[in-house]
């Protein structure tokens, strides 16, 4: 069966969810091998096995986390000159592009990016234009490369061996021309992360002030949701820019969305508009986010949102 | 210093954005012609980079004739000259074949650094900035929320999704920039009028030593196989609190097994 790589996105300990989505959409067109940059694949082996790699090639170096994503794509490169894959996957996070990006350019393949879906043929499903368009590509020249957006697949469990395969790998000087110098990490507490999430939480202009932020956060909690926030109210200052949703923030698609004191701008709804169910809480009922609503609420959020999570206190209480 | 900015011309995200049935290709009769929203950011670093450094701004845009409208309102913003490549035999081509056509113009205006936007509001691959410095063998210094150079060594802020990163390279060097980086200024009524008399040097594919069959869809390593209109989402159920929205809230989330 042909090999299809996919390169696991993981914190050096535990593999992350949209790798095992990865696997599944994988086994669908060949046998899923896994390449691991860095440290911590005996912590992620298990969970690789649990979904169906079959061989997890191990680049163990430090340079894949001190330079910036141009070790990835030269790892890259070199198993896909040694394996031939039937394709390569990545997350379509901001560095997973990029590592596609720069391998479909050592490569000469072509590369489709946000894919939340593969058909017959390795033809990729893509929302455009602020989810208005679906179109169906396909890579015609080279090794498909194919950036898939998280949260787009269910991930199934399978059987696999995920046998451990060192890969005695030296980055050239070339690509350590630059350097990840300290890291900074924002406090988001336990949340899960807003691209991987199931459940989003997001407040806008409504919410009036960034303090009032903290009731967002409350709801999130309580469903063990991520917070997001509209371009109003990242622009206001009133939470950091990189929770934004939408057309020059995140682009997201959770089984849930909440959208409180969100009007639904186009530049707002680009980024959320694939979510699999879509709540809104909002006092005016012209705001166009409720034509997208599954369920919606006109009222005064400092009202409802109190009163919602209450009731999910009680819920998950009995 | 000499900073090239590149900008792209965008249908409007506010108009309908569709595809030309005929190739699958933009159709850009069917919506409003705008810069890209990030690409203002981008010369806004650019003009703050030259304010702080000297030399020159140069806007270099691929696009259609059209484009002239995006390159004249970069100009007004303070750019000093421009490079619009345009050829019919553009059209279609996808992001590869984009990079490699920038990536010769760049080799002819050379640069110690190029500044773009992290994405555009069309294609939205956010690849770009990657796909130059492997092309040009430079740094690649993508997501900048903040930049600094003290005109050999660049440092910027790289964000990410947990925060950011301290990233550094020597110059010359690829910068893509995220719009927490500045407030683009607006043009001046002064900036409109010199901006009409700044040179824009026109480039087709021949004049960059490339030819037709290099550039557009034929050569680009993807294809649309076929797109459709996303059907219409089912209308919700949709409620006036009368003091228990939260609570049919509740009971929605419930009946779909979320609490």
């Amino acid at each position: 069966m042909a090999e299809i790589l996919v390169l696991a996105e993981h914190d050096g300990e535990s593999v992350k969810k949209v790798t095992t989505e990865l696997l599944t959409l994988a086994r669908g067109f060949g046998e899923p091998s896994v390449v691991w940059t860095g440290p911590g694949a005996d912590g992620g082996q298990a969970r690789l096995a649990e979904f169906g790699a079959a061989t997890v090639y191990v680049a163990d170096s430090a340079d894949y986390d001190d330079y910036v994503v141009a070790p990835k794509a030269e790892l890259l490169a070199q198993l896909v000159a040694d394996k031939t894959p039937a394709a390569v996957l990545v997350a379509a996070t901001s560095e997973g592009r990029e590592i596609a990006a720069r391998l479909a350019v050592k490569t000469g393949s072509g590369i489709l990016t946000d894919v939340t879906g593969l058909s017959e043929g390795l033809v990729g499903e893509q929302s455009i234009f602020g989810g208005a368009i679906t179109v169906q590509s396909r890579v015609r020249t080279g090794t498909p490369i194919i950036a898939v957006r998280p949260n787009a697949v269910s991930p199934e469990p399978a059987a696999g061996a995920a046998a451990l395969e060192p890969v005695s790998f030296q980055v050239s000087d070339a690509a350590k021309n630059t350097r990840v110098t300290g890291r900074v990490v924002a406090e988001r507490g336990e949340r899960p992360e807003l691209t991987e999430a199931s459940i989003v939480v997001s407040g806008g202009r409504g919410l009036g002030a960034g303090e009032n932020f903290a009731l967002i956060e409350q709801l999130a909690d309580s469903l063990g949701a991520a917070v997001g926030a509209s371009r109003a109210a990242t622009d206001a200052g009133w939470y950091p820019h990189q929770f934004q949703v939408g057309q020059t923030g995140k682009t997201v698609s959770p089984q849930l969305y909440m959208a409180i004191g969100i009007s639904g701008a186009i530049q707002h709804r680009a980024g959320m508009q694939t979510s699999k169910t879509i709540m809104v809480v909002n006092k005016d009922p012209e705001a166009p986010i409720f034509e997208l609503a599954d369920f919606g609420v006109v009222g005064d959020l400092f009202k409802v949102v109190p009163q919602l999570i209450e009731e999910i206190g009680k819920r998950s209480e009995g | 210093m000499n900073i090239v900015v590149l900008v792209k011309q965008v249908p409007d995200t506010w108009s309908e954005r569709t595809l030309r049935p005929s190739d699958s290709t933009l159709d850009r009769d069917a919506a409003d012609a705008v810069p890209n929203e990030l690409d203002e950011y981008a010369i806004e670093e650019g003009l703050r980079l030259q304010e702080a450094h000297g030399g020159e701004v140069t806007i270099v845009s691929m696009g259609p004739e059209k484009a002239t409208d995006v390159i004249r309102k970069a100009l007004s913003m303070g750019a000093d000259k421009a490079v619009h490549v345009t050829d019919e035999a553009l059209r279609g081509s996808d992001g590869l074949v984009t990079s490699a056509v920038l990536a010769s113009v760049l080799g002819r205006t050379g640069f110690d650094i190029v500044i773009l936007g992290s994405e555009s509001t069309d294609a939205r691959m956010g690849t770009m900035a990657a796909m130059l410095a492997e092309r040009l063998g430079v740094p690649q210094l993508s997501f900048a929320s903040k930049v600094e150079t003290d005109g050999s060594a660049i440092t910027i802020h790289r964000q990410a999704d947990y925060g950011y990163d301290t990233v550094e390279a020597a110059l010359p060097a690829v910068v893509s920039v995220v719009e927490k980086i500045n407030e683009p200024r607006y043009p001046s009524f002064k900036g409109i009028m010199a901006a009409k008399k700044k040179p824009v040097e026109t480039l087709a594919l021949t004049d960059l030593g490339l030819d037709a069959g290099q550039a557009g869809l034929a050569a680009s390593a993807t294809e649309v196989v076929s797109f459709a209109k996303r059907p219409p989402r089912a209308a919700g159920e949709i409620v006036a609190d009368d003091g228990d929205g939260g609570t049919k809230a509740a009971e929605f989330l419930a009946a779909r097994k979320f609490i």
